[in-house]
């Protein structure tokens, strides 16, 4: 751990020219170490796209360095590029499988490119699909699978050239909550099974909170904040990271100047009602729900929701420690600068 | 009607069984022929649109316009306008302007542009985010081609074939006004020229029963390789 894998020096990226330029990315820094899930984060338009493009050149950025594992990727020609590539894949929104090729053959697909004999690929393929869970979808066609499966797919394919970087474009954000759950515990358990660092693009804060451990947050083409998802959680000091934090875009501060607010990120738990309405029954503690953003899938709960916690400093350590004993929630206190 | 009903009579099928027999076999070697030909330029023509289009993987603005302006001149020309506009070069090159071999040359040159634009047509259909995978994983620009656009707009490829194919046998027949040979030489000499009715009627049913054999075929083909659908 701890040696940087990316580092972007002083990206910018312009699209157009003369008076229709269109700057899409400004100054960009960033230090993505080797191992670590990186999350990018902002609204869509901010840029998210186009600056992980900008990491395997799929977009060649107009000024500024990327070096990727020792490797300053805009100096190489198309050959050592396209080299290059295999070494920081890419899975995407919507999976980009070949339609009129079996599972088994999408995942050789890299390999085939790269010349890998056919049975050493063969075989390697029919590894990688066991490793995603679907060693038995290996005949089927694209088609024939669930959004869930073909990411799955995608992620194998993806992992046929051994990558150092897996870079995530909105990979889960055409996914229902829970298949997007398990996509993204996949993604965690094949940074820690292989050691492949894992770059997350994204505009949903929970895939961030799910499995990133730091996060950049991209506004309008600039990076407004950057650091440990704990501490920007805690702590949002831009507008831009209050926006992705809190739900429904609300200020804490201009709600409440007086108490204590809490952030309680839903995960895939008991529903949020009998939360908020058992808290009031076991703990005699009302507290105030100031924003949510939640979804109940299937019964459970998915998002997240901001409450103002009671004045008085016992109550509302009661219902603190209430919401951290439940299962699949997350209690963040949010701070607050008055 | 009566002339109609010589087509059942055993002396119509001696006078030009041999002749309708041949015709079918002049119109499937020009046909099978042209179509190759037109195939082996307009695909590869076709492919070119693609790769150097706006959002292709290799743009290039002055030869795709360069490329789209001949492609489209190609295709203005009424194909008995082209065919008898050319002869010079058509002789140039196979030594004749008549005949079999004389109409594959113009049918060649009006097809082949046809071609390129069915091709253009199937491969956009490919998802621009398929090629990206594609790019992302370090795919030339040729193994692009080869692996990803051609097989994944193979349904839609073999579909155009169809059309493609129709449209050379319509042209075929054209080419028969100047004595190209084929169905439609049979059915201007005979059916129009000589008055045989019954000959007309011969050469029209082959060719409607034509179409619709290469229809279904090429469809039936397109569908049962076509893996988006099951």
């Amino acid at each position: 751990m701890s040696d940087t894998i990316i580092q972007v020096r002083n990206l910018s990226k312009v699209f157009g020219e003369g008076e229709n330029a269109v700057c899409a990315l400004n100054q960009i820094n960033l230090d993505i170490l080797q191992g670590e899930i990186y999350g990018i984060i902002g609204l869509s338009g901010a840029g998210k796209s186009t600056l992980v493009r900008c990491l395997n050149l799929l977009e060649r950025p107009t000024s500024g360095s990327v070096v990727v594992d020792g490797r300053e990727m805009t100096s190489l020609s198309e050959k050592e590029l396209r080299q290059a590539r295999r070494s920081v894949t890419m899975i995407f929104q919507s999976f980009n499988l070949l339609m009129q090729r079996t599972c088994l053959h999408n995942v050789c697909f890299p390999m085939t490119i790269s010349k890998v004999p056919r049975e050493k690929a063969r075989k390697r393929a029919l590894e990688l699909l066991d490793l995603v869970g679907l060693s038995d979808k290996a005949k089927a066609y694209p088609a024939q699978l669930s959004g869930g499966q073909k990411q799955r797919v995608a992620i194998a394919r993806a992992l046929a050239t051994d990558p150092k970087v897996l870079l995530c474009d909105e990979a889960t954000s055409a996914l229902d909550p829970t298949t997007t759950n398990s996509i993204l515990s996949l993604l965690k358990e094949l940074n820690a099974k292989l050691g492949v660092t894992v770059v997350v693009i994204t505009h949903q804060m929970s895939v961030i909170e799910e499995i990133c451990s730091r996060v950049a947050i991209l506004d309008d083409g600039a990076i407004v904040e950057e650091g440990r998802v704990e501490d920007i959680f805690a702590n949002p000091s831009t507008d831009a990271a209050r926006r992705l934090v809190y739900p429904g875009g609300v200020i804490p501060e201009q709600v409440r100047a007086d108490s204590r607010v809490v952030r309680v990120a839903f995960n895939g738990g008991t529903s949020y009602h009998p939360l908020i309405a058992s808290l009031a029954i076991d703990c005699g503690v009302k507290v105030n729900i100031l924003g949510a953003d939640t979804r109940n899938i299937d019964g459970k709960a998915f998002g997240s929701m901001l409450l103002g916690l009671p004045e008085d400093k016992n109550e509302a350590a009661r219902a603190l420690s209430y919401i951290r004993s439940q299962h699949n929630v997350t209690v963040e206190e949010v701070e607050y600068h008055g | 009607m009566a002339d109609l009903m010589e087509v059942f009579s055993a002396a119509f099928w001696e006078q030009y069984g041999n002749l309708l027999w041949e015709g079918i076999l002049d119109t499937f070697v020009m046909v099978g022929i042209s179509t190759f030909f037109a195939y082996l330029i307009g695909l590869p023509l076709g492919v070119l649109l693609i790769l150097t289009g706006e959002h292709g993987i290799a743009p290039h603005k002055l030869f795709h316009r360069v490329l789209g302006w001949v492609i489209n001149v190609g295709r203005s020309l009424p194909f008995i306008i082209l065919m008898i506009s050319i002869t010079g070069f058509t002789r140039l090159l196979v030594g004749t302007y008549i005949g079999v071999k004389g109409a594959i040359v113009p049918l060649v040159v009006s097809a082949a542009p046809f071609i390129a634009r069915m091709v253009e047509t199937s491969l956009s259909e490919v998802d621009a985010g398929v090629i990206e995978a594609a790019q992302s994983m370090g795919a030339s620009t040729f193994q692009i081609v080869w692996k990803v656009y051609l097989p994944e707009s193979m349904p839609s490829l073999v579909l155009g074939g169809s059309i493609s194919i129709i449209t050379i046998l319509a042209y075929a027949a054209i080419a028969g006004s100047v004595g190209a040979g084929g169905l439609g030489d049979l059915a201007i000499r005979y059916g129009y020229n000589r008055k045989v009715k019954s000959m007309m009627l011969v050469t029209v049913v082959l060719l409607i029963a034509l179409v619709q054999i290469i229809q279904t075929v090429f469809s039936r083909v397109s569908a049962k390789i076509d893996r988006r659908l099951k």
